[in-house]
């Protein structure tokens, strides 16, 4: 899980637009969720370890690539954001990208997102 | 591609019978979801839209919106409301979670055409947090 903030808002739209797009997601403070990411990796079973890959790893890479940078963090500062609104739909693709060569080659599957209980988004590389 | 989920919960009753079928037959099928004064689920609802996020505005699809629909669409006609005696897709066929599933994918695919590239991908239906049903159209 982590902890971070947002705002909605994208420069190419007018202040009235952009109220009337992203609501009360565009206050001008900005708000926060705890988010909850789900990593999944697939690919075959080793046959010595039993392992699809070891989980150590993929912790060390979650924790390094993601929770370092985004976990109590305000979204729109960070320079990824720059030039995209920090949807959760942007989020979870970022958090794909960031993710996909800290993993051996092809065992990234997908990224879920969790912005509140009501909804979820997921990314599958493609 | 981006798929995004949105929940929701509704509190409804039903009960399983089948009409061409004796007493008997359907106590033995059904078991206890066969007494007709009925019982009740807190079902959860899922709606999965895939789509590419706009360029602008970083949506697929507008979550207000998709609430507003999936409120109008589905809510609206089954939550706290008894399926078998008060809605027209359950007046004859049984109100499974499978049929459920499939009634909630009629009802929000219309709907839904308008979503500007999004389209209908999943529902899931909870009928408890063990048992589920999930509906991806007809391939």
């Amino acid at each position: 899980m982590l902890s971070a903030s947002h705002r909605l808002h994208a420069e190419s739209l007018d202040a009235e637009a952009n109220r009337a797009v992203y609501g009360k997601c565009n206050n001008p403070h900005g708000h926060g969720h705890n988010y909850v990411v789900e990593v999944v990796a697939a690919g075959p079973v080793d046959e010595q370890t039993g392992m699809v890959l070891n989980l150590a790893d993929l912790d060390a890479a979650v924790r390094s690539r993601v929770l370092d940078r985004f976990d109590h963090a305000n979204l729109n500062c960070d320079p990824v954001f720059a030039d995209r609104v920090p949807t959760t739909e942007n989020f979870c693709r970022v958090i794909y990208e960031v993710l996909r060569d800290a993993l051996p080659a092809g065992l990234l599957d997908r990224v879920r997102v969790e912005e509140t209980e009501n909804n979820f988004f997921e990314y599958a590389g493609v | 591609m981006i798929e995004l989920t949105r929940r929701a919960s509704f509190s409804a009753a039903h009960y399983y019978w089948c009409e061409a079928w004796s007493a008997e037959e359907n106590q033995r099928v059904f078991g206890k979801c066969a007494n007709r004064n009925g019982h009740g689920h807190n079902y959860t609802l899922e709606v999965t839209v895939a789509g590419e996020p706009d360029p602008v505005t970083g949506f697929v699809v507008d979550l207000k919106w998709l609430k507003a629909v999936i409120e109008q669409q589905v809510l609206e006609a089954w939550d706290h409301r008894h399926l078998n005696l008060e809605t027209e897709e359950f007046r004859h066929a049984v109100p499974t979670t499978e049929n459920i599933a499939i009634a909630a994918w009629k009802r929000l695919a219309p709907a839904l055409e308008t979503a500007h590239g999004a389209s209908l991908r999943r529902i899931r239906i909870y009928e408890s947090p063990e048992i589920f049903a999930e509906y991806r159209g007809e391939q």
